[in-house]
């Protein structure tokens, strides 16, 4: 698993390389996590449109990057697929995260 | 399923054997629609990590065996491993928690019973002799299926 990191206007945007955030990364997925997000500001936008498998251990290693973020800074989702988006609604997660339909809508929905 | 309509397959307790069990088997569902192979996936996801995880433990490996069956009211399968019984002998009722206001209590697990629970039917779990056996049923494929 790796990740691609970008700033745009004000976000910075981490795009997840993997197909699958599941029980076999979780742990890798914490890590990288504080590794990139170490020192930002502001939002950062989980960009999973390559994830098209999640399971409770992979859904579990986003709520913990997200209560290990520092002051100021914010984590939303962009682009689940179907399956992953499933996810999130059943275990109610979906009212955690603000969840995006694609990066482009949610880079332009605090912008400006 | 392809054929006979059973699939069994048995593999080593690691993270990265089950992720290779769960391709086998979506694999073999090419006839269901994305999502219904997503969710049977999800189910066994859960049921697989949870014996890795709980049954035998990250330091001690094992065994699982795993039998699917295609029946008119659905797909059944069977888990069955030499790990250590389900606490108090019976499987988690996976009841979904209330979420927290406070971003610092969000529980980063226990959502794995709540949504085998939620996604399948006539869960069952028994422990015969050294052996946990766990079956459920998932209501897919369609209008055969949907009873």
């Amino acid at each position: 698993m790796e990740f691609d990191i970008n700033a745009s206007d004000g976000a910075t945007i981490i795009t997840v390389q993997a197909a699958r955030i599941d029980a076999a990364v979780a742990i890798r997925f914490k890590d990288l996590m504080q590794e990139a997000t170490d020192g930002l500001d502001g939002r950062i936008i989980l960009d999973l449109t390559q994830v098209d498998f999640i399971d409770s251990s992979g859904l579990g290693a986003i709520v913990a990057s997200m209560k290990q973020l520092q002051p100021g800074q914010k984590l939303e989702l962009a682009s689940l697929n179907t399956n992953v988006d499933k996810v999130f609604r059943l275990t109610r997660m979906d009212t955690v995260f603000p969840i995006h339909n694609d990066i482009r809508t949610a880079v332009s929905s605090h912008a400006g | 399923m392809t054929g006979s309509g059973t699939l069994h397959l048995t593999f080593p307790s690691s993270p990265l054997s089950v992720r290779r069990a769960l391709q086998t088997v979506v694999t073999d569902l090419q006839g269901f629609d994305l999502e219904e192979r997503g969710t049977v996936e999800l189910v066994l996801a859960e049921a697989l990590n949870n014996v890795a995880e709980h049954a035998y433990g990250a330091g001690d490996r094992g065994w699982i065996s795993l039998d699917c069956t295609k029946e008119p009211d659905g797909l059944h399968f069977r888990i069955r491993d030499e790990g250590r019984p389900m606490p108090d002998g019976v499987a988690p009722m996976g009841d979904p928690a209330p979420l927290p206001e406070a971003l610092e209590a969000m529980p980063e697990g226990g959502f794995g019973w709540f949504l085998i629970r939620d996604l399948s039917r006539d869960v069952c779990y028994s422990r015969q002799g050294d052996v946990n056996e766990l079956t459920f049923r998932m209501r897919i494929g369609g209008a055969e299926a949907g009873l």
